[in-house]
């Protein structure tokens, strides 16, 4: 098998299944009825990428485990997400926070993706992409609100920035797993997707009166498989039902 | 929940194949019309009903009165030749 794609499909469908869990976390909490379903209605979305990208990891491994068995019966210290998708939803504002920071940074990897030398990623990240460019559309949208919104919007958009902001070095994290896929043309260069990002945030920020925090300590080795303590949580309540009652179906 | 009461409630109309006419779905609260599209597009449009959508205010909307529906409506009643159903449409008429 592939040892490298296997390691990069993970990291991919581990980021789209915790923050599309984190996402479904908000169903019958939204702050309005339409933005609660648009919040489902994009945990949908990311939960089928998750399938569909796992699926792949499975097949990969060729060792007999579907989406369901890598979502649901591996440990915390086997999730490969970055560090971001897995932080509390917190208020409206760290959620969209969270969301804008890691849309502008799936779209230009999805677009890049679209070229892999790997035809069955190539076809995951075509569908993907379409769902993606609304998913940063929408939040878009609502940081810019929110911080050229109301005294209180703006502080609380800049204290999710603020808190948020040492994870997304991780986003760009690159080893030997990311330099031999690319070398195969697999995936692309990550300082391509990084410039990419750079821009969309600057230009989202400067539009919504927020300030770049100058702090540049950051933080994260999700890529590792050292987790904050959020995601023990998360697995206790989503993985539940298979460590209870294994092989359910309904 | 009174800061939504603030929010202006929009008329949504959705298309569901271009050419054909945009059909009311329904209404919903948003601070503009960009807003209310996007609302319009999670809310109405999740399950392939649409390829196009328009909003309109709904204190935009003109509505014909209720206790004028006699003089308005009753007069058509009794003109069944107003209705073109002395034609037989060719196979190849489509939506019709």
């Amino acid at each position: 098998m592939n040892q490298n794609l296997y390691k990069y499909l993970i990291r991919l469908g581990d980021d789209s299944l915790i923050i599309g869990h984190r996402l479904s976390e908000w169903c019958g909490h939204g702050p309005i009825l339409e933005e609660d379903i648009a919040l489902t209605n994009f945990a949908l979305d990311f939960i089928g990428q998750a399938q569909s990208i796992l699926e792949y990891a499975g097949k990969v491994e060729g060792a007999g485990r579907d989406a369901d068995d890598l979502a649901y019966l591996r440990y915390e210290h086997d999730f490969r997400n970055a560090l971001l998708v897995e932080q509390p939803n917190g208020d409206f504002a760290l959620t969209m926070m969270r969301q804008f920071l890691f849309d502008a940074f799936r779209k230009p990897l999805f677009e890049a993706l679209t070229k892999s030398s790997d035809e069955q990623v190539a076809a995951i990240a075509e569908k993907s992409l379409k769902e993606t460019k609304y998913h940063l559309k929408h939040s878009s949208e609502w940081i810019i609100r929110l911080g050229d919104g109301t005294e209180e919007s703006h502080k609380r958009t800049q204290d999710a920035l603020d808190t948020l902001w040492r994870y997304t070095d991780e986003l760009f994290y690159e080893d030997e797993t990311d330099k031999a896929l690319e070398a195969a043309g697999i995936i692309p260069s990550i300082s391509k997707i990084k410039e990419e990002w750079e821009k969309t945030v600057n230009n989202v920020l400067t539009e919504a009166t927020l300030t770049l925090p100058t702090n540049g300590w950051s933080y994260g080795k999700g890529r590792a498989g050292l987790h904050s303590e959020n995601l023990g949580y998360i697995l206790a309540e989503m993985q539940y039902l298979q460590r209870a009652y294994p092989g359910a179906k309904w | 929940m009174s800061e939504n009461a603030n929010w202006p409630l929009w008329e949504v109309f959705i298309s569901s194949k271009a050419g054909m006419s945009h059909k009311h779905a329904g209404s919903l609260r948003a601070a503009d019309a960009k807003m209310a599209i996007e609302n319009a597009r999670d809310v109405y449009t999740r399950r392939s009903e649409g390829t196009s959508i328009w909003v309109v205010k709904t204190n935009e909307v003109f509505a014909s009165d209720p206790n004028d529906a006699d003089a308005f409506f009753d007069p058509a009643n009794t003109k069944a030749y107003r209705h073109p159903t002395f034609y037989v449409i060719p196979d190849g008429v489509k939506n019709m």
